[in-house]
C-alpha cells in the first residue's frame, strides 16, 4: 500500500511544528478533495497533518469586521445567522456551492485550498502542466468546456473551482496567515495566483504557512447582493460562470458596486473595470450591459467554452439585475 | 429472510429491507477466506501489449496471484476458436483504453489495489480512432452491418412531399451509472463446484455463460442474486470481468471478489451507444403523413457488433403508406455498448418524436393534433390490429394535467422576464413481450404462499408485482405470500429485460395459482368438503403440510394475430433562462397506456423513474471523450452529470389501467421502457416551443441554448 502518516494536533502552533520538520506534509480538515487527489494518485503525500480538533472554527463580529476561522464549516458558515444577516452574498455562494453533505464537512480554508477540477488534473495517464509540470496542457486543444476564458496561459487553462471564493473576493477579505514566527496578513484578492508558468501553484501559501481566519469588512451592501450560479444540473455541480453581484444604491445611483466571477479564470475573478464603470452611475439596465461588455476586454475562449464569452456578460447583466431587484 | 409485504397492499415487499440496509446486494457477502481482485487497465487505445510486468506486483505484502495473458487461467472455452476477439487474459491485443489486461488477487482490497498499480506495461501502439462523428463521415466506402432495410411504398415519399422536413439528430454516448457498482464474487470449489454472488438482470443467462466459458454443467454453478443496485440494461450479460473473477477463483482456489471502480463502469460494463440520425417526414398540406425515412448510424466497437432497435417506432408508430428505415452500425475502439433502459426505442424516439414536432410546425398544427390526426388503427407493419391501444384517451388525459391549453402555437410566445415558457409532447411505444417461465407453488397449511422463479428484481418491484397477482387470485393476503427469487436452482426465467418479466413471470404465477387451487378443489371433493372451503381446512383435513405445483407458461397464437405494445405519452413544460440558457423543466405529466396496473405503486415508481432518466438523457447526460488519448474525461459522478433531486419538478403520473385482452391472463404490459422512451423528445419540443430554438444534439446543456440564438 502507499503508506503515509497520519498525525492528529489539537493547536495551530502544534500542527505547524510538524508542518516546519516535514513542508511537504499536508493539513487534513474535510478532506473532500485532498481524498479524492490521493485516491487518484494525483497527490501522494507521506505525512497527513489532520487539523479538525484545532479550535479555529469562530464564525463573530469584532467591531466592524466578522471573523471567520479557518476550520469552520461551509455550512457552519452559509447557516449562521451574522453571516446571513450581514454578508448574505457569502452564504448564498456557500449553499451554491458542492452538496449539502460536502458542505458538512468541508471547511472555509479547505475550500480555498481545493485544486481545479480539470479532468486532465485528475487522470495521471494525460498530460497537466499543474500536476506534472512540462508535461504540457490536455485542456488546450482537449475537452476545455469548463475552462477558463480570462487571465489563461499557455501553461494552464484551469479554472479554480470554489463559489465561496467568488463572494469572499468581492466582499474585500483579507487572509490571517501563521507560520511559526507568527502571523500575517494579505488581501484574498492577492491569495490565489494566476497560472502564468508556474501553473502548479495555485496560491501564495508558503510551505511553512497555514490559513488561520477570515477578516471581512462588514458593508452596506447586503441589501442588494446577488450570487449566480449558471451550471449543468441544479446542484452538486460545478458553476459554467458564476457571478458575485453587490451594490449600495443611493438616490438611485451607484455608490458602492462589488462584482467577481467564477468559472473563468485560475482565480477567483474580481470585474474592477467594471465595478469602477458602475460606480456613481445609474443602476440601469444600459449600464449593467457596459459594465459586462467592458469585464469581457481581454477574455478569448478555446474553442468548447466559447460560449462563456456570451454566457459571462450575459450572467453579469442578470445578476446585476437580480441584485439590484431585491427590496 | 423471507420479503413480505406489510399490512399496506401499496407497499414493496422488500422495501423495509431496502431502506434499513437488510437487503443484501451481491458484494456484501462475506465468505471465508474471501480474498479481492483489482484489474489493470490498458492506457492505450489499440495496439498489442509487449511487455507486462507483474514481479513487483507478485512481491508486494499480501498478492495471492496476478492473472493475465502470460499466465492464461484456465477456460476451456477461451482456448477455442470463434466467438468475441475480446476473450479477457486470452490475448494481447489491446481494443480500447481502458480494457483489463491483468487482474491482481490479494488477501485485502487495499493491498491488490496498490500491487495493481505496480504492474507495469509496454505496448505496441496502433492508430486509433474513438470519434463516431468522424467513423460514421469515414464510413461512406464500407460495408456495415446492422439490420436488415425495411421498406413500405415508395422509398424517400417524404422527398416529393407538399410540406417536408429533413434533420439530423445527435445522440452522445450514455453511461448507465446505477448507483451500485459492477462486479461478482466467485467461489470456485473442489470438483468443479461453483457459487457466484452476481450483479445480474438474469441468473439464469450468468449461469448459462459461464458453463460455457469454463465447460461445467450448468447444475455444478449456483448463481445467486437477490438484490440488484440499478441495472437499466448494463447487467443483461455476462461481462468479460466477470468471468476474469471466475477464473480467478479457480486459479488460486479461494473466492474472489471483484467489485470495479466508477471510472471502470464507463470501459467495460457498457453503455448506451451514440447515434446518428436523419429523418425525413413528408405531409400533404393537410397535415396526413405521406412519407417517413429513417436513417439510423449506431455506434459499436470493433471486436464486437451491438445493435438495437433505434429504428422500429417508425415502421408503425404513424398512419402512412411510404415508410422506409435502415440501420447500421459504425465500430469505434472503444468498449463494446449495450442496452441502456428504453434502448434504441429511445435514442429513435427523441429523433423522430422530435421531427414529428418540426413537422407540426411547418404545418402550422398542434403537436398533439398532428400526431392525433396521423394516428394508426392497424399496425401497418405487420398488418395486424393492435392488441390495445388508447392513445387518444391518454392524449385527453395528459393534455388536460399539464394545462395544453395554456400553450401557444407559435413559439417564444410565453415570455415572463427572462424565462420563456414551453410545452412540449412525445409518444414512447416499446413491444409488449412475454416470454417463457416456469413458477413454483408451495400452498402450506399455515395459510401461506411460496413462489419461486428464477427471475430477477433490478429495482422495479417483481416481487411485489408477483406478490399481488397471487393475492387477487387466490384470495390470499399479501403478507402471507413470500415471492423467492435471484437464486439459479429455482424454477428457469428470462432475464429481466424488455419489459416483459410482470407478462412473462406474472403469467406463470398466475397459471400456478389457478392449478393450486383446482388442486384445492379437488381435494375438498374428495373429502366431501364444499367446494368453496378455505384451502388451510382442506389440506388439514388431508393431513397435507403443503402441496407443491410447478408450472410453465408462454404465449400462444394470441401473439400471431394480434400487434402489442405499451404506450406512453409523455408531457413537459419547461422554462428556459434567456441569458444563461439553463433549461428546467417545471413540469411533468407522463400517462402509461400498457394495460391493467397489477402494482399501483411501483408501477408509478416505473414511471417516475423513466421520467429523471428521460430528464437526464435530454439535459445533462454525456460521456466525453478526448479523442487524442481514447480517454473518457467526465467518468465519475461529479462530472457525470445524472440529475439532481433540484433538476426534478412535480411528476404526474396516470394510467389507462385497461387490460389488454390478448397479451396475458392479467391484461398487463411492460412499463420500463416507456417510461423513458420519447421523453427526451418531449423536453427538446418544449424547449423550441419555449425558445423557437430546435436542438438536435443531446444533451440540451446551457451552451447549446446560447450557440443557437
Amino acid at each position: 500500500m502507499i503508506n503515509f502518516q497520519y498525525l492528529r494536533t489539537t493547536t495551530s502552533k502544534s500542527a505547524l511544528a510538524l508542518l516546519s520538520k516535514d513542508k511537504a506534509a499536508k493539513f487534513l480538515a474535510g478532506g473532500t478533495n485532498l481524498i479524492d487527489l490521493m485516491k487518484r494518485g494525483v497527490t501522494t503525500p507521506e505525512k497527513l497533518i489532520d487539523i479538525n480538533h484545532v479550535p479555529l472554527k469562530q464564525i463573530e463580529l469584532k467591531g466592524d469586521t466578522i471573523i471567520i476561522g479557518a476550520l469552520a464549516s461551509n455550512t457552519a458558515v452559509a447557516e449562521h445567522a451574522l453571516i446571513k444577516e450581514k454578508l448574505p452574498l457569502l452564504a448564498n455562494a456557500l449553499n451554491a456551492g458542492a452538496s449539502a453533505q460536502l458542505r458538512n464537512v468541508a471547511t472555509v480554508g479547505g475550500n480555498m485550498m481545493q485544486r481545479t477540477r480539470c479532468g486532465y488534473f485528475y487522470d495521471t495517464e494525460m498530460p497537466c502542466n499543474k500536476r506534472q509540470p512540462g508535461s504540457g496542457c490536455g485542456a488546450i486543444g482537449g475537452f476545455n468546456r469548463m475552462h477558463a476564458i480570462l487571465g489563461t496561459s499557455e501553461k494552464c487553462i484551469a479554472v479554480h473551482p470554489s463559489d465561496m471564493c467568488v463572494a469572499l473576493i468581492a466582499l474585500d477579505a483579507t487572509v490571517v496567515l501563521a507560520n511559526q514566527k507568527g502571523e500575517r496578513k494579505i488581501l484574498f484578492k492577492d491569495f490565489h495566483r494566476l497560472a502564468g508558468d508556474t501553473p502548479q501553484l495555485d496560491n501564495n501559501l508558503k510551505t511553512d504557512e497555514m490559513i488561520i481566519r477570515l477578516e471581512i469588512p462588514i458593508n452596506n451592501l447586503a441589501k442588494n447582493s446577488h450570487y449566480l450560479k449558471v451550471r449543468d444540473r441544479a446542484s452538486y455541480a460545478f458553476a459554467l460562470v458564476s457571478v458575485a453581484a453587490a451594490l449600495e444604491i443611493s438616490d438611485h445611483k451607484i455608490t458602492d458596486v462589488r462584482l467577481a466571477m467564477g468559472g473563468v479564470a485560475h482565480k477567483p475573478w474580481r470585474l474592477t473595470a467594471s465595478e469602477n464603470f458602475l460606480k456613481g452611475k445609474e443602476a440601469s439596465t444600459a449600464n449593467f450591459e457596459q459594465a459586462a461588455k467592458l469585464a469581457m476586454t481581454d477574455a478569448k475562449g478555446f474553442g468548447e467554452n466559447d460560449f462563456k464569452l456570451q454566457m459571462a456578460p450575459n450572467s453579469i447583466i442578470e445578476s446585476l439585475t437580480l441584485a439590484k431587484s431585491k427590496a | 429472510m423471507e420479503k413480505r409485504m406489510l399490512k399496506d397492499e401499496n407497499d414493496r415487499v422488500d422495501g423495509v429491507f431496502k431502506v434499513t440496509g437488510q437487503a443484501k446486494y451481491f458484494a456484501e457477502y462475506e465468505l471465508p477466506g474471501l480474498t479481492y481482485g483489482v484489474l489493470v487497465t490498458s492506457t492505450i487505445t489499440k495496439g498489442k501489449i509487449t511487455t507486462l510486468d507483474t514481479k513487483a506486483a507478485e512481491k508486494a505484502p499480501g498478492v495471492i496471484s496476478v492473472l493475465s495473458h502470460l499466465n492464461k487461467p484456465s477456460a476451456p472455452g477461451y482456448e477455442q476458436d470463434g466467438g468475441s476477439p475480446m476473450k479477457i487474459f486470452y490475448t494481447d491485443k489491446i481494443f480500447y483504453n481502458g480494457q483489463p489486461i491483468a487482474m491482481v488477487v490479494a488477501n485485502t482490497f487495499e493491498r491488490a489495489t496498490y500491487a495493481a498499480s505496480l504492474v507495469k506495461a509496454t505496448y505496441a501502439k496502433e492508430e486509433f480512432n474513438t470519434n463516431f462523428d468522424k467513423a460514421v463521415a469515414d464510413s461512406k466506402s464500407k460495408k456495415l452491418q446492422g439490420q436488415p432495410d425495411y421498406k413500405r411504398g415508395v422509398e424517400n415519399a417524404y422527398k416529393t412531399a407538399e410540406v417536408k422536413i429533413e434533420e439530423k439528430y445527435h445522440l452522445p454516448i450514455e453511461t448507465h451509472n446505477p448507483m451500485e457498482l459492477h462486479g461478482i464474487i466467485a467461489d470456485w470449489r473442489p470438483n468443479n463446484q461453483l457459487t457466484v454472488y452476481a450483479k445480474t438482470q438474469g441468473v439464469k443467462a450468468t449461469q448459462g455463460t459461464i458453463a460455457n466459458v469454463f465447460k461445467i454443467p450448468i447444475e455444478n454453478i449456483q448463481v445467486n442474486s437477490e438484490f440488484v443496485g440499478g441495472g437499466f440494461g448494463m447487467a443483461l450479460r455476462t461481462w468479460p470481468v466477470e468471468i476474469a473473477t471466475v477464473m480467478a477463483s479457480k486459479h488460486v482456489a479461494k473466492p474472489v471478489k471483484l467489485v470495479i471502480t466508477r471510472m471502470q463502469m464507463f470501459t467495460m460494463v457498457g453503455n448506451r451507444p451514440a447515434a446518428i440520425q436523419t429523418i425525413g417526414l413528408g405531409a400533404n398540406k393537410d397535415g396526413k403523413l405521406t412519407g417517413i425515412t429513417h436513417r439510423a448510424f449506431g455506434e459499436t466497437s470493433v471486436y464486437e457488433n451491438f445493435t438495437e432497435g433505434v429504428v422500429n417506432m417508425a415502421k408503425f408508430m404513424y398512419q402512412c403508406e411510404n415508410v422506409n428505415t435502415q440501420y447500421t452500425v459504425v465500430p469505434v475502439d472503444l468498449g463494446v455498448p449495450i442496452w441502456m433502459r428504453g434502448p434504441g426505442e429511445a435514442t429513435g424516439a427523441f429523433a423522430l418524436e422530435s421531427a414529428i414536432d418540426e413537422m407540426a410546425h411547418a404545418l402550422n398544427m398542434d403537436p398533439l393534433e398532428f400526431r392525433i390526426k396521423n394516428d394508426p388503427e392497424r399496425d401497418q407493419q405487420r398488418n395486424l390490429p393492435f392488441s390495445d391501444k388508447n392513445i387518444k384517451e391518454a392524449y385527453r388525459i395528459g393534455a388536460q394535467k399539464i394545462g395544453w391549453n395554456e400553450r401557444k402555437n407559435k413559439p417564444g410566445s410565453l415570455i415572463d422576464g427572462q424565462l420563456k415558457t414551453g410545452y412540449g409532447v412525445s409518444i414512447g411505444v416499446f413491444n409488449a413481450n412475454r416470454g417463457r417461465a416456469s413458477v413454483k407453488g408451495i400452498l402450506k397449511a399455515d395459510g401461506s404462499l411460496v413462489l419461486q422463479s428464477a427471475t430477477s428484481d433490478i429495482g422495479p418491484g417483481t416481487g411485489t408485482g408477483m406478490t399481488l397477482i397471487a393475492s387477487k387470485l387466490m384470495k390470499i393476503p399479501a403478507d402471507k405470500i413470500t415471492f423467492e427469487l435471484g437464486d439459479s436452482s429455482l424454477p428457469p426465467a428470462p432475464s429481466q429485460g424488455g419489459s416483459a418479466t410482470l407478462s412473462t413471470v406474472g403469467s406463470a404465477v398466475n397459471d400456478v395459482c389457478v392449478a393450486l387451487k383446482s388442486t384445492i378443489a379437488e381435494l375438498a371433493a374428495n373429502s366431501n368438503m364444499d367446494a368453496t372451503a378455505n384451502f388451510v381446512d382442506v389440506l388439514k383435513k388431508n393431513n397435507l403440510p403443503s402441496i407443491e405445483i410447478i408450472k410453465q407458461s408462454q404465449a400462444g397464437k394470441e401473439r400471431e394475430a394480434y400487434s402489442m405494445y405499451s404506450f406512453s405519452i409523455h408531457f413537459v413544460k419547461v422554462n428556459v433562462h434567456s441569458l444563461t440558457g439553463v433549461v428546467k423543466v417545471d413540469k411533468i405529466v407522463s400517462v402509461g397506456d400498457s394495460g391493467t396496473i397489477v402494482s399501483p405503486k411501483t408501477a408509478r415508481s416505473q414511471m417516475v423513474g423513466g421520467a429523471v432518466g428521460g430528464v437526464g438523457m435530454a439535459l445533462t447526460e454525456e460521456s466525453i471523450i478526448d479523442h487524442r488519448y481514447g480517454r473518457y474525461i467526465n467518468n465519475n459522478f461529479a462530472d457525470y452529470h445524472v440529475p439532481v433531486n433540484a433538476d426534478i419538478p412535480e411528476i404526474e403520473v396516470h394510467f389507462i389501467n385497461k387490460p389488454d385482452p390478448y397479451i396475458n391472463p392479467m391484461g398487463a404490459k411492460g412499463m420500463g421502457e416507456i417510461a423513458l422512451i420519447g421523453f427526451s423528445a418531449a423536453v427538446a419540443n418544449a424547449v423550441f416551443n419555449a425558445t423557437g430554438k430546435r436542438i438536435r444534439s443531446l444533451p440540451i446543456t446551457p451552451d447549446k441554448i446560447l450557440a443557437d440564438s
